[in-house]
């Protein structure tokens, strides 16, 4: 009786550590942006949140020149929304109009096209950034919505999701469909789109929280600040900090940083089932 | 493939345009550019180039700069994968034990994962800052002459540090996942074999989680690879004297901060060549030897 009593103490001790490792960061970070620039750096990092909130988060969604030079911490919000939703929905429209072919129809070019598509799981963005930073500056997509959209959402991971289900979905319901006259078109719309709701959901918030943290591309894509995230606002906060000046405004830092953080975090967490169905799922 | 199709048409063709075409302009296109580049030599100006066949591999490739940064990729990724694997397994396996706060600890053990790289980063680098980091403060307290700025181990122990702990939720969230789907008669049959819950761990359900390491190994090699430039760039930057540059981080610095095209191309072409290879043991051997 005692062992186990020390079995069940112990594996509880560990799973505590383990998430007091994983939070305690990032309460520090939130704690500490809640205090003055001068206390911070008179006496370091702090575990308590201090009196500064409203005026930290205040100065740096709404005040001209607050953390950025130029650029409002609620630009950069609505920036991130941006792009995380347009990634999460081109993902989701894209992905599904080709796993939907590939699986539904037979065509001579099927097998070409898929290994096309395979292809792209060759080619992360960071075997290629110099030459697609070349093409996006010729086609003059720098700074633009669609620039940074659009070539984000042709990777393979989301079709290969629906091919995945597509294929699960029994035959007879197509065979049914045909019978009482469908189009292509209308199966898909009528049939298969319905029939996918939690996958779409799913998926949906994976590539929402994807999105969101892209940090290369939209490096490479924004050269103005009024196009920055919030995830790429971190790079010109590490950059001011680097460069010291009088007073390092520590708390906005971590303001930022939490800031960025907390959209995506409360996706996962409100539909937590789901993400965790489409991380798992879409991996595999 | 379906028993059951349509009839050929170019509807088809309609429906995978949209990607295909995004592929070939934004993915294929600059890949094809990267390996065409890799045969150049331009003048300082950029305005001439020739063909120079091998040259800036052989240059890149053997210079001691990349030797060093293929050396601390190796080391880092893993150090990176094994670390974040173990405590992941460590703390998935217990998180299935308990009955009392299992939803609690399941959520406050994976929501990091929502975190991004760059602003893990940032909070690390703070958190070690020498004016206002209590963990630089408290290393160089017990003793520790901790200096990341200046010494190359201890820049290398900050970057690794942050990119387990950013990795550590994603290799919860599916080793949870894959302790959960193991069969409960299996572990009740393997409890009646065996009293050691430490063996029974070893030679029962490490063996029925194979395939999910093996998958995660080649999710967190990647990840140590590719994802961690967010985290370099928001911490040392490669410094001190790169001996913290990944081989990604120093195609970015060559490229963009050297704006040597040729030797950057040729870098480039090198990582494809290793994700090619990724990918085939990926598909090849994990497929194959693991036992479902």
């Amino acid at each position: 009786m005692k062992q186990w009593n020390w079995r069940l103490i112990s594996t509880h001790a560990i799973l505590i550590v383990g998430v007091i490792f994983m939070s305690l960061p990032v309460w520090v970070a939130f704690a500490t942006s809640t205090h003055s620039a001068e206390h911070i750096l008179r006496n370091g990092l702090q575990f308590w949140p201090g009196s500064e909130l409203l005026k930290t988060y205040n100065e740096v969604l709404f005040v001209d020149g607050g953390v950025m030079k130029s650029v409002l911490g609620t630009t950069m919000l609505k920036n991130s929304l941006i792009l995380g939703f347009g990634f999460a929905i081109g993902k989701v429209i894209v992905s599904m109009l080709a796993a939907y072919a590939i699986v539904y129809f037979r065509f001579k070019l099927a097998v070409p096209l898929f290994w096309i598509i395979f292809m792209t799981l060759l080619l992360p963005l960071e075997v290629r950034i110099i030459p697609s930073y070349e093409v996006m500056a010729s086609l003059g997509l720098l700074d633009t919505h669609f620039g940074l959209i659009v070539p984000l959402i042709a990777s393979a991971t989301g079709t290969f999701f629906f091919r995945q289900f597509f294929r699960s979905v029994p035959d007879e319901l197509l065979e049914a469909a045909r019978l009482d006259g469908a189009t292509a078109w209308g199966f898909f719309i009528d049939i298969l789109v319905p029939l996918s709701k939690t996958m779409i959901a799913a998926i949906l918030i994976i590539m929402f929280v994807v999105g969101w943290n892209q940090y290369l591309w939209p490096l490479i894509m924004t050269t103005k600040e009024e196009n920055y995230t919030l995830v790429i606002g971190i790079k010109q906060i590490y950059q001011i900090l680097a460069e010291g000046g009088e007073l390092p405004q520590y708390q906005k830092a971590f303001a930022l940083t939490i800031l960025a953080t907390l959209p995506p975090v409360l996706v996962v967490l409100v539909f937590q089932n789901w993400f965790v169905k489409g991380l798992v799922e879409s991996e595999k | 493939m379906k028993r059951v199709q349509f009839e050929r048409s170019s509807i088809p063709f309609l429906f995978v345009a949209p990607q295909i075409i995004i592929i070939l302009v934004f993915f294929i296109w600059p890949a094809a550019q990267a390996i065409y580049q890799s045969f150049l030599l331009e003048d300082a100006w950029g305005l001439s180039s020739q063909f120079v066949w091998f040259r800036n591999y052989k240059d890149t490739i053997f210079s001691e700069s990349w030797l060093q940064a293929a050396g601390f990729t190796i080391v880092f990724s893993t150090l990176v994968t094994f670390l974040s694997l173990a405590l992941a397994l460590l703390l998935a396996v217990k998180a299935n034990e308990v009955i009392r706060g299992a939803s609690t600890y399941k959520t406050t053990l994976m929501w990091a994962y929502a975190i991004a790289p760059p602003v893990a980063g940032l909070m690390g680098n703070l958190m070690f800052h020498p004016l206002i980091g209590d963990l630089y403060k408290f290393l160089n307290a017990i003793g520790w002459d901790f200096n990341h700025k200046l010494d190359s181990f201890d820049a290398g122990f900050v970057v690794v540090l942050i990119s387990v702990w950013k990795q550590v939720s994603v290799n919860f969230i599916f080793f949870l996942s894959g302790l959960q789907g193991i069969p409960k008669s299996v572990l009740e049959a393997s409890m009646m074999d065996c009293k050691s819950s430490f063996r029974r761990f070893w030679t029962i359900t490490f063996p029925l989680l194979a395939p999910t390491t093996f998958f995660l190994m080649v999710i967190n090699i990647t990840y140590a690879f590719f994802e961690t430039f967010g985290i370099i760039d928001t911490t040392t930057r490669g410094a001190p004297g790169g001996a913290t540059n990944t081989l990604v981080y120093k195609v970015f610095q060559d490229g963009f901060r050297g704006a040597d095209l040729g030797g950057s191309s040729a870098q480039s072409v090198v990582l494809m060549l290793m994700v090619l290879a990724l990918t085939i043991v990926q598909f090849r051997f994990i497929e194959r030897k693991v036992h479902y």
